[in-house]
């Protein structure tokens, strides 16, 4: 299947025989499938980057708080304990976790986001992307190149395997974003088609098998905090690639890996809300008394 | 699917299927009636029911039928924004049988004019509409639309290729419903790009029409 159209190393050939970096090779599919110029599609592709600049600072700015009371606030939280000093490893990392945080509290309460690739794992890219290229200083230029390895590195997943919670659970949607976000962050700080493909491979399967377990049918808990946890995976997964580290195995068998294993999550598992967490008797409020938080 | 597909749409969240396949929803059926509702009881079924309220489903329903995208920042206002115009609302469970767990019936009033439509929410904000006033239909959206309503008689799918083919428009489905054998029928056909006008009117004055209606290709917002 080495060089199958849609895969992963179909695209990384071309990049390599052209010599050109992937998100050349994804722009460019993507200028002769629609008709338009590259210039049009990188304006448009910016668009989308403000829109999700947007919410990465209102969510920080302004605590969200969803109509069922479970997610309250959580980002500009971490935002507070950051100025507070208390970052662990330092700021960068932390506000690496708020953004994540941020953009998908915003998506919860009803604001504005770029589903990438879905809703529920908006937060990802945003994150991931916005936080390393403000402290490694790159271009807006350099950005939408790496969001176009992104969405490529999407439409890879789309095609082998899904990108779908109802699909293929958690894996399918918090791990299929930050499978993106990995490989688009090698390509953002100058790493090889090799070396993106390896970061894909790393991330999904750091989270093979995770499951869709939405407490109350909502895209609230876990799913906000997946969220973090899927763009702190896409920056390990990066850094491990550029430092040389090679996956055993490609990214296109892990991705088709990932389908299959989705395939045969049992149905609880996969966004009905009827298994893992979301089978938890939620604890009552304190204040309010009835059956969520509140406070 | 394109790489917008993957980095989009752009949406007011939370779910991509409760909320903006909903708002989608609700703008096909405003735009199939023609103008904004007097009125719309709006039956939940499955999931949409269970989970909906948590994921701004109701408000997203309306917000379609008031004529936002699913980028709109207004559509958590929708109720709001729905009394102020005069739009009488009112949500109900309902159970539509065998069909996909993310489902609604609208029953839309206006000036006399009553239209239901039955669609699904069928993912990634992509909608099916499978019944319209009691024909089974199946429509996404996606093509610009024209529904003809009219009495079942031979011929009838014949003059209406007849004027698009002669517009040079090319029909990308074309599909007769009919409740029984020379009964009522609705025919919907899909287009590849929007009739003009002067198209839609050549439908509207064939004989033995009863009503032509036209669903430009719905947006995605973003």
């Amino acid at each position: 299947m080495a060089t199958t159209e849609g895969t992963l190393a179909s695209y990384r050939a071309e990049a390599e025989e052209r010599g050109v970096p992937l998100s050349r090779v994804f722009l460019d599919g993507e200028s002769r499938q629609s008709g338009k110029r590259p210039e049009v599609l990188e304006a448009l592709m910016l668009e989308r980057m403000n829109v999700m600049r947007q919410a990465v600072a209102r969510g920080l700015a302004h605590p969200q708080r969803s109509r069922s009371g479970l997610v309250r606030g959580d980002a500009a939280r971490m935002e507070a304990w950051i100025e507070g000093g208390g970052s662990l490893l330092g700021p960068a990392f932390s506000r690496l976790v708020a953004a994540a945080l941020s953009v998908a509290e915003v998506n919860a309460c009803m604001g504005r986001i770029v589903a990438s690739p879905t809703a529920g794992a908006c937060g990802v890219l945003p994150a991931a992307l916005f936080r390393v290229a403000a402290e490694k200083g790159c271009t807006d230029e350099a950005l939408v190149r790496a969001f176009f390895t992104a969405g490529g590195i999407g439409l890879c997943i789309e095609k082998l395997a899904s990108l779908s919670g109802a699909e293929g659970g958690c894996q399918a949607e918090v791990g299929s974003a930050s499978a993106m976000a990995a490989g688009a962050l090698v390509e953002l700080m100058g790493g090889t088609p090799a070396q993106v493909d390896h970061a894909v491979a790393f991330a999904l399967a750091n989270v093979m098998g995770l499951i869709c377990d939405p407490v109350k049918g909502l895209v609230e808990v876990p799913c906000v905090k997946r969220n973090a946890m899927g763009a702190v995976n896409a920056a390990a997964c990066a850094e491990m690639a550029l430092a040389g580290m090679e996956s055993v195995f490609p990214a296109d068998a892990v991705i088709e890996t990932m389908g299959k294993v989705g395939r045969r999550i049992p149905e609880e598992y996969r966004e009905t809300a009827r298994g893992g967490l979301a089978a938890l008797p939620v604890p009552a409020c304190e204040t309010c008394g009835q059956g969520n938080f509140c406070s | 699917m394109g790489i917008f597909d993957i980095i989009g749409p752009v949406m007011v969240g939370p779910s991509s299927s409760h909320t903006a396949g909903a708002v989608r929803i609700g703008a096909f059926a405003r735009k199939l009636l023609g103008e904004e509702p007097a009125s719309a009881a709006i039956g939940l079924h499955g999931s949409f029911a269970a989970t909906g309220e948590g994921h701004g489903t109701p408000l997203a329903l309306l917000a379609g039928l008031l004529g936002m995208d699913p980028d709109d920042e207004g559509i958590p206002a929708a109720r709001e924004i729905a009394l102020e115009r005069g739009l009488a609302f009112r949500f109900e469970t309902v159970d539509l049988g065998e069909v996909h767990p993310n489902s609604v019936r609208l029953d839309l009033a206006q000036d006399g004019a009553e239209l239901t439509v039955s669609a699904s929410s069928v993912g990634g904000g992509r909608i099916r509409v499978f019944d319209i006033d009691g024909f089974q239909v199946d429509l996404d959206g996606v093509y610009p639309t024209v529904l003809l309503a009219y009495p079942d008689r031979a011929g009838a799918v014949a003059m209406v290729t007849t004027i698009l083919s002669n517009a040079g428009m090319n029909i990308a489905t074309i599909k007769a419903h009919r409740a029984s054998r020379g009964g009522q029928a609705l025919m919907s056909v899909e287009l590849d790009h929007t009739p003009t006008a002067g198209v839609l009117n050549a439908l509207r004055h064939l004989p033995h029409i009863d009503q032509v209606r036209f669903v430009p290709r719905l947006g995605f917002g973003g």
